[in-house]
């Protein structure tokens, strides 16, 4: 079998390490994702999806355990290969889309292959442009964030989580500001990346709905794994 | 699209979304190095001014026989002119072999012109007055170019020949002559001879104007009993503020004394310096203001920002990258403020550079556009900008993205 794009060994979190405060949150998680799999991320509010999420996207590091991404091993990699690593394999898709209010939602878009090359480039555009299209966002690519809808935001999001071709996409609660309507529209979306690119999706929600229409469904459960 | 790289890119979009604190911080620093050129220019041009009228009458160098140093006649210690008349009857000490030391200090570096002349007390007499006054015996030739006497010339023109004498305005108007009126000139060598005045010059000073009376060098040298000698040598140099250590060279290479301007003027020299130091004082304050306006416009700016620099750093940006884009912020800040304080500075100077005026009208500093400073002054600026930036550019590089992230 082909390595996974993620795997998870013995993964522990604590914050305030050394303080009378010191609270472990995550407590030895273990877990894979296949090349191209759809899996939800549930469980209740302040089991530790997002910290876990965190240190997937390695803007986290564990206080032990290990991270595979695709087979290399991001807890060994120093700062400057956490971020090369996360920059060419990993997406994110945010709760609150986190869109860069100063640039246009093209530009969003492009924005991961920018930081990628070092500067724009003609490809990125055209990328980017046929990204916006996908999402169905043609004609609003000079518009900046504050000028489209919750909806639209967090398609923009996507389009740009998709543009450097990770392997890998996490996405914390895309769905959760957003009407059921489009709430199926934006995960449709994801679906359909999901088949047409081969793109792993890691997708925290709190919908059963869609979590039913994941390839498999991992619960956490007061920083455990419930069932997966 | 231009195709900026993406620290530029990032770092200019962030000065143009905080548009209000982009013009302020700006009208901080073009201000800032609006007030350092205009100063600077004002010093520099009131300096220049002064020495230039310092050095109007003096040399920038005079050599003279070591022996004779203590009682000279021409005593330059006391401001430009002072000719002291000494009351006894004395030999004048000449420089031995002068016509061999005048290629010694022509040859020593630095050196641009050398002027030998005879100098001593005299009267000058006309029926019943009589004025004491100093005979200057020169080659005008040669004195032209240690000292400007042809910017001075009322009447006639700075030459010499036979017994032709040139004398101040003061000192014509006292006895009541003019060009074309003869003079008797008697010293305390008694020997006297009667001179032709062919010209009138008025030095700006009235001690001079009063005083000196230029003679050739050979009816000087008869009347102060000095046959082939002269009592000084008068020398200019390339650079005036090396004047001091030409002299010292002068010294080495002559085994006479030679005193610059530097030695004579110590006094007003040292003013000057401390007006330096004012400057440099307050160019120094303002640098820090300037440069404490920047680091807290950007300090703010990180905070404000906290949460697409996070953003930024979870697609992939390093922490060098998110640093360069506020160090540059901070160039561009310095860069662009300097450019437009050059501008802003240059224009204050035009527009006072005809309020100021000396007395006698003509303007006190010139409008100039010194490249040197300019470019000295942007540099600066851009390195302020930059060191500046660079706390809070560390601050943002920092950052954790993750806080910045999770408070949506
Ligand atoms: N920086 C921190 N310092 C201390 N505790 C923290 C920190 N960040 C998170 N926690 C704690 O870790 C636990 C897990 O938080 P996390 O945000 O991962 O939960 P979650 O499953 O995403 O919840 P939600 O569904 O509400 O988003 C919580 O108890 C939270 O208080
Ligand atoms: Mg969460």
């Amino acid at each position: 079998m082909a390595e996974p794009v993620l795997r998870l060994e013995g993964v522990t979190k604590s914050y305030n390490v050394g303080t009378p405060v010191e609270i472990e949150v995550l407590h030895g998680i273990s877990a894979t994702v296949g090349a191209g799999e759809f899996v939800a991320l549930v469980g209740p509010s302040g089991s530790g999806k997002s910290t876990l999420l965190n240190i997937i996207g390695l803007l986290e590091r564990p206080t032990s355990g290990t991270v595979f991404i695709s087979g290399e091993n991001a807890t060994a990699l120093d700062e400057a290969g956490v971020t090369r690593l996360r920059g060419r394999t990993i997406g994110f898709v945010f709760q609150f889309h986190h869109l860069l209010p100063a640039f246009s939602a093209l530009e969003n878009v492009m924005m991961p292959q920018i930081i990628d090359r070092g500067r724009p480039e003609p490809d990125m555009a055209a990328t980017a442009k046929d990204l916006l299209a996908r999402v169905g966002l043609t004609g609003k690519e000079n518009n900046r964030p504050t000028q489209l809808s919750g909806g639209q935001q967090q398609r923009v999001a996507i389009a740009r989580a998709l543009a450097a071709r990770p392997a890998l996409v996490l996405a914390d609660e895309p769905t959760g500001n957003l009407d059921s309507k489009s709430a199926d529209d934006v995960f449709a979306l994801m679906r359909e990346f999901n088949r047409d690119q081969n793109t792993a999706f890691l997708l925290v929600t709190h919908d059963p709905r869609l979590a039913a229409r994941c390839d498999r469904v991992i619960e956490l459960f007061d920083g455990r794994v419930a069932s997966s | 699209m231009i195709r900026l790289p993406f620290a530029w890119m990032v770092a200019l979009r962030f000065l143009r979304e905080g548009r209000m604190q982009t013009i302020l911080i700006l009208s901080g620093v073009t201000a800032g190095v609006a007030v350092i050129i205009f100063l600077t220019a004002l010093i520099t041009g009131l300096q220049a001014n002064i020495i230039a009228r310092t050095l109007g009458t003096q040399a920038h160098v005079v050599v003279r026989p070591v022996e004779d140093a203590a009682r000279t006649v021409l005593d330059r210690k006391d401001g430009p002119v002072a000719a002291t008349i000494e009351k006894r009857a004395q030999r004048l000490r000449s420089i031995d072999q002068w016509e061999r030391v005048i290629p010694l200090i022509e040859a020593t570096p630095g050196v641009v012109a050398v002027s030998p002349m005879v100098s001593g007390p005299a009267f000058a007499v006309r029926g019943n007055a009589s004025k004491s006054v100093a005979l200057l015996g020169v080659d005008p030739e040669r004195y032209l170019r240690v000292v400007k006497m042809r910017d001075y010339m009322v009447l006639g023109q700075f030459r010499l020949t036979g017994t032709e004498a040139l004398i101040g305005v003061d000192l014509a108007r006292d006895l009541g002559v003019t060009v074309g009126d003869k003079l008797r000139i008697a010293s305390s060598q008694s020997r006297d001879d009667v001179v032709t005045i062919v010209g009138l010059f008025d030095v700006g000073n009235k001690e001079v104007n009063q005083r000196w009376v230029f003679l050739t060098l050979r009816l000087t040298q008869n009347l102060l009993d000095l046959v082939g000698g002269v009592s000084n040598i008068d020398a200019t140099v390339e650079r005036l503020f090396e004047a001091e250590s030409v002299a010292r060279r002068i010294e080495a290479q002559t085994g006479l004394l030679a005193e610059s301007w530097m030695q004579t003027n110590a006094q007003l020299l040292s003013a000057l310096k401390n007006q330096t130091l004012t400057n440099r004082m307050i160019r120094g304050f303002v640098i820090l203001i300037v440069a404490l306006g920047i680091a807290s416009v950007l300090v703010v700016s990180v905070v404000q920002k906290s949460k697409e620099i996070g953003i930024l750093r979870a697609m992939g940006a390093s922490r060098r990258g998110i640093m360069a884009v506020f160090l540059l912020q901070g160039a561009i800040y310095g860069f662009a403020g300097s450019i437009l304080g050059v501008g802003f500075g240059l224009g204050l100077v035009a527009a006072f550079a005809g309020v100021f005026r000396n007395p006698d009208g003509t303007v006190f500093f010139k409008p100039e556009a010194d490249a040197e400073m300019i470019l000295s002054a942007c540099l600066t600026a851009l390195l302020i900008g930059l060191v500046a930036a660079a706390i809070p550019a560390r601050r943002a590089a920092r950052l954790d993205p993750v806080t910045a992230i999770r408070n949506g």
